[in-house]
């Protein structure tokens, strides 16, 4: 029953509720969407944390999310053993990386005085719950070693059941504790988003690779 | 021919005194608020200095601007568009407030409230952003101010690269020290580094007037146009998340009155007016050799009163009002026709909409014997108290260094004729110089005695209609009505709408 819970309940209300939230603050309060960058206040320490962290995250994300849309050409390169130990080095070389770059910004909000003024209790709570979620996913990949297998037999047939909305928790149900955590611990980012400054993610400004580099706004149209 | 109208500037240096009247009333209207304490849209600085942020010229450090190569393209000095995003975690050129200073206050409740004791109770020097004493303030608004001959400030002032080590050594040397201001706001420039450098698309040049200004609600903190501006005039503000810059008063200019740091300019020093200009010059005019930059740029500013520009510019929907603005506008005066205003530090390729009446230079004199002793006062040709460019103090490099991209011919060619101007008033005036010098001096400058005495009349004597020739912008009934522009302001700044919750997310 609590298992329902866990993996059918709160998955589907965790979304919905990031994506209503997420929809009305866009709408609303699209002043509040920001990264709230404390760069301008603490320099050094960010480098060291900001930059192996995000690009920590974004590739163990990628893997997630490869592994989950393409299970067929994931398990047939992972089926090789010598690919198989490749990408189990640098998942954990990337969650060791993730995980780091991590702790080094909670120590910066904590240990300077001027990032520490302008980290509101909100950030407390998802650096929290973000250094809980990274240090669970390099700890199950290493002691639950060759996730990068059992993933596409667990987690992703799982996940594809929510996504068609026919639930089958039989997949995850008889896995450990930690494990199942770490899967929960998902949809709590997730439900955590659109509170918080995590929203900037959905703002990554891809279109600067294409847009022209001046912007004009004309009042009104010179053409009519 | 794409003909668009801006609201451009001049600041006549030569009448700046230094008293901050200026940034002092921007402060008041502007940033009055948490997290732009440090701001200053609009500072005076001392030159030879380090200016604010300090060293600000230095785009080795801070990549502002843009860089020509080879083959004559230019690209923003910052980052690419790849690099640009791949930097986006840490920007590496990006000042911190240190750069700038960190805000302060004084505990002065302290004086009511200490305990009695056997000291004079104190207010101690509080951080406006931590809350927390500050035993050691390193630096503050204006903290070179008057610094000139300094080996600390005027020393390290970028500008100097270009001298002699025997011109370096004269500039700090007792009785020769000299100096100037410089107060600078947002250029408003047609090439604007922070515009290109902005991921998220949130700055932009309105159509119309040619205001630059950054969205608060699509800005995301990317902090991208803080380096890409190599003027250092668009601002972080840490405590909301969103960056800041100088608005030009567009609500002042739209109520027909100019910017207030023009309004309450002292020295009235600053003219505002009207340009005309081809846009379809821009991308060629940000692309010449540094040499040619000045001409350049000043190729682009159109006559406002040839028939075939006035017709282009109605084609492109300009008001005749506009049109009329652009025909009494003092800027057209002092940089086109007149040729006497030049854009600061045009290397930096964004092309500024601000220019600047060079200061004119004290001569290199010195005491000796008890009296002023000016060299080569009695010398053949023109007097030297006022023909005192090759005597300057200030050499002629420096200010090119400044004003004209390093070209020297340009700079030159304004002092003489800024000389002209003087010696001509003087004969008028005082009588003391003979016709042939005045000949002489008008030749030099490549005037004339109408010219001179227009130069004259503008530069000295102008009236407040002269000076701010503000056109009739017409947005009122065509900008979204705002119910109350000032119903954020303490919060948010100017315009914002929505009710800006404090920061919970």
């Amino acid at each position: 029953m609590f298992d329902n819970f866990l993996f059918i309940g709160f998955p589907y209300t965790a979304v919905a509720i990031a994506i209503a939230v997420t929809i009305y603050r866009f709408w609303f309060d699209p002043y509040s969407v920001s990264s709230q960058s404390s760069q301008f206040l603490e320099n050094r320490k960010l480098f060291f944390g900001s930059v192996p962290w995000h690009y920590g995250v974004i590739t163990i994300l990628l893997a997630h999310t490869l592994a989950l849309l393409f299970p067929g050409v994931w398990g047939l390169f992972t089926a090789n053993q010598t690919r198989l130990y490749i990408v189990e080095i640098i998942g954990l070389a990337f969650a060791l990386m993730t995980t780091v770059g991590l702790v080094v910004l909670f120590y910066r909000r904590l240990s300077n005085a001027r990032a520490h003024t302008v980290t509101s209790l909100w950030d407390w709570v998802l650096l929290v719950f973000l250094l809980l979620q990274v240090a669970l996913g390099f700890w199950v990949a290493y002691y639950y070693r060759w996730g990068s297998d059992w993933f596409l037999h667990t987690a992703a047939p799982w996940l594809i059941s929510l996504l068609k909305l026919q639930p089958n928790i039989t997949y995850v149900t008889a896995l450990p504790f930690w494990v199942k955590f770490h899967f929960v611990g998902g949809f709590i980012i997730i439900l955590l988003l659109p509170f918080t400054r995590l929203v900037h993610l959905l703002v990554f400004p891809i279109s600067y690779l294409w847009r022209e580099h001046q912007v004009v706004i004309w009042n009104r149209s010179r053409m009519n | 021919m794409d003909i668009r109208a801006h609201v451009s500037m001049v600041f006549h240096l030569d009448k700046c005194i230094g008293c901050h009247t200026c940034s002092v009333a921007c402060k008041n209207i502007w940033t009055d608020r948490k997290g732009t304490e440090y701001m200053w849209w609009n500072n005076v600085e001392t030159k030879p200095g380090t200016g604010y942020p300090t060293q600000w010229e230095d785009q080795e450090k801070y990549k502002g601007g843009w860089e020509r190569e080879e083959d004559g393209k230019i690209h923003l000095r910052l980052h690419d568009r790849a690099k640009g995003l791949s930097n986006i975690f840490y920007n590496p050129a990006l000042p911190t407030i240190d750069d700038y200073y960190e805000p302060w206050t004084y505990d002065y409740e302290n004086l009511f409230n200490a305990p009695e004791g056997d000291d004079q109770p104190t207010a101690r020097a509080v951080s406006m952003i931590t809350g927390k004493p500050m035993d050691n303030i390193e630096a503050g608004p204006n903290w070179d101010d008057d610094l000139g001959g300094s080996p600390v400030y005027a020393a390290n002032d970028v500008n100097l690269d270009k001298l002699t080590e025997e011109e370096r050594e004269q500039l700090a040397e007792i009785e020769r020290v000299v100096f100037f201001y410089l107060p600078r706001i947002c250029n408003h420039c047609l090439n604007p580094g922070c515009v290109a450098a902005c991921p998220a698309g949130a700055i932009y040049k309105r159509g119309e007037d040619g205001i630059v200004l950054i969205s608060q609600e699509k800005c995301r903190a990317w902090r991208m146009c803080i380096s890409g501006c190599p003027y250092k005039k668009t601002y972080f503000n840490w405590s909301s998340g969103k960056s800041e810059k100088c608005i030009l008063c567009f609500p002042r200019l739209e109520s027909g009155q100019p910017p207030a740091c023009f309004h309450s300019c002292v020295g009235r020093i600053r003219y505002l007016g009207v340009l005309l200009y081809d846009a379809d010059m821009i991308e060629k005019s940000a692309s010449v050799s540094d040499e040619e930059l000045v001409a350049a740029q000043r190729e682009m500013i159109m006559d406002p009163f040839d028939p075939e520009i006035i017709a282009a510019a109605k084609k492109n929907k300009i008001s005749d009002a506009m049109i009329a603005a652009a025909q009494n506008s003092p800027v057209y005066k002092f940089v086109k026709k007149w040729q006497i205003a030049l854009p600061l530090h045009a290397e930096f390729r964004t092309l500024p909409m601000l220019y600047y009446v060079p200061p004119m230079l004290p001569i290199l004199a010195k005491t000796k014997d008890g009296t002023y002793d000016i060299e080569g006062l009695n010398q053949e040709g023109l007097p030297a108290m006022l023909s005192s460019l090759e005597k300057a103090r200030m050499p002629i490099k420096y200010m090119a260094s400044l004003f004209s991209a390093g070209n020297v011919k340009e700079v030159e060619a304004v002092y003489r004729k800024l000389i002209a101007v003087r010696i001509f008033k003087r004969a008028q005036k005082v009588k003391d110089y003979q016709q042939a010098e005045v000949t002489e001096a008008l030749t030099q400058g490549q005037t004339n005695p109408d010219e001179v005495e227009a130069i004259f009349r503008l530069t000295s004597l102008p009236t407040y209609e002269e000076r701010f020739v503000v056109p009739p912008l017409g947005r009122e009934s065509a900008v979204e009505a705002w119910e109350n522009p000032l119903e954020r302001k303490t919060e948010a700044g100017f315009g914002v709408r929505n009710k800006i919750a404090k920061r919970k997310f």
